[in-house]
């Protein structure tokens, strides 16, 4: 069996632009010119898919999709028009602070009366709830830490140590047991999902893959050093309280002990990584390229925006009392007593 | 390396708000005698002693503010 055709099967297209790309890896049609992509909404399902799947090459790509694909030109002309047209959206309508100092301040406080989806999860998420939270971050987390190691090249010095030292703990510590990737399928395991990477692509909503493609976006492009840095600080800056909520959900429903770990463990590395983070990978960068803060603003903000949109999308669905997702979980066997 | 002998000093940062970030591993005795142990490659231990897992920090040091987020 060749290596590629392992992997995930191609998920049903979600419109032109997504049935595009994926007829151009299997074959068996031409992709439209990269003017099509303009008039696309820049966060709907057709433009997010379309563009995840040109990132997945970049990581472990479709099966049956030759491995040649990853640097077609064809299909990297017609992704960079789907970057601009997302891209262009995010510096247009992302709320911006007007200095790192100021968008680093406002990650740093913690709300009394937290409003998002770890803090509903916590206090009264139920577990099928926390199944379909699961399976969209699955998207994320069984590549964590992934996009982000694109930008080592891109650093040096203190930026360059501290950004591999917390890849190094993403990545297990030397210890394959440990990779975060590896806890987060237990974790699946646990909650009666499957584990299989890439499996709950086609369930996942627009605003699940925005999220992912942000980092593959800022990761993919040197030019957007700054914003992946920026990205990064925001997601380990957030993780540690919000871990502690979802450790505490996963522990009051009886999710079981992989799905605690997992949130359990990120507490506490990420309470570490986000101080290496803020002094070393972004104190670092900015000594070697103080025009690159407002990139890292702009990384950071852009973050708390899709964030946020998921997060509306998921309390949405579930305050109405229905899935969040495009296709419903089978019920959990050993969960239904 | 662990179970070298240290021909370095080991490097502590300090911060007058926030955890003392220490080189991993290490191990640490607390007061009722007993020890908890990190091979990380860096520790943050508690300093505020807010932390529901001391003496690791959980970032329970950060400023609460009253709005909602
Ligand atoms: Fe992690
Ligand atoms: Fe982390």
């Amino acid at each position: 069996m060749n290596s590629y055709e392992r992997g995930p099967g191609l998920p049903p297209s979600r419109g032109p632009l997504s049935g595009a790309v994926a007829g151009r890896l299997c074959g068996t049609g031409p992709l439209p010119r990269p003017v099509e992509a303009e008039g696309a909404d820049p966060y709907g399902d057709d433009l997010q898919l379309a563009l995840y799947l040109c990132y997945e090459l970049h990581y472990r790509g479709f099966a049956g999709v030759g491995p040649e694909f990853e640097w077609d030109p064809g299909l990297l002309r017609f992704r960079a028009a789907l970057e601009r047209r997302f891209l262009s959206a995010l510096r247009a309508d992302t709320p911006g602070h007007d200095s790192l100092d100021e968008a680093l301040a406002a990650l740093l406080v913690e709300p009394v009366e937290g409003s998002g989806v770890t803090h509903f999860l916590g206090a009264e998420g139920e577990l099928w709830q926390l199944r379909e939270y699961a399976a969209q971050r699955s998207l994320y987390h069984l590549k964590e830490a992934d996009p982000h190691a694109w930008v080592l090249p891109r650093l040096w010095g203190r930026a360059k140590a501290g950004m591999a030292a917390v890849e190094f703990d993403e990545f297990g510590g030397g210890r394959a047991d440990r990779i975060h990737a590896r806890l987060f399928a237990a974790l699946m395991t646990d909650l009666g999902l499957e584990s299989t990477y890439g499996r709950y692509l086609d369930a996942a909503r627009a605003e699940m893959l925005a999220v992912v493609n942000l980092m593959s976006l800022f990761g993919l492009h040197r030019e957007l050093r700054g914003a992946l840095v920026g990205h990064f600080a925001d997601v380990e800056i957030t993780s540690s309280p919000g871990s502690q909520r979802l450790a505490e959900a996963m522990r009051r429903t009886g999710a079981g002990p992989a799905a605690e770990f997992f949130y359990d463990e990120h507490v506490e590395a990420d309470a570490v990584h986000e101080q290496v983070v803020r002094h070393e990978v972004i104190g670092g960068l900015l000594a070697e390229e103080p025009e690159l803060a407002a990139d890292v603003t702009f990384g950071i903000d852009a973050t708390e925006y899709l964030e946020d949109r998921l997060a509306r999308r998921l309390l949405a669905d579930w305050r109405a009392g229905h899935s969040s997702l495009r296709t419903p979980l089978a019920p959990h066997m050993s969960h239904t007593s | 390396m662990p179970n070298e002998p240290a021909d370095r000093a080991r490097r502590i940062t300090v911060q007058r708000q926030g955890p003392l970030l220490v080189e991993g591993p290490v191990e640490v005795e607390l007061e009722d005698g007993t020890t908890v142990s990190s091979d990380r490659f860096r520790v943050a231990l508690c300093t505020c002693r807010r932390s529901r897992r001391y003496p690791w920090c959980d970032t329970s040091h950060r400023r609460k503010t009253k709005g909602s987020g």
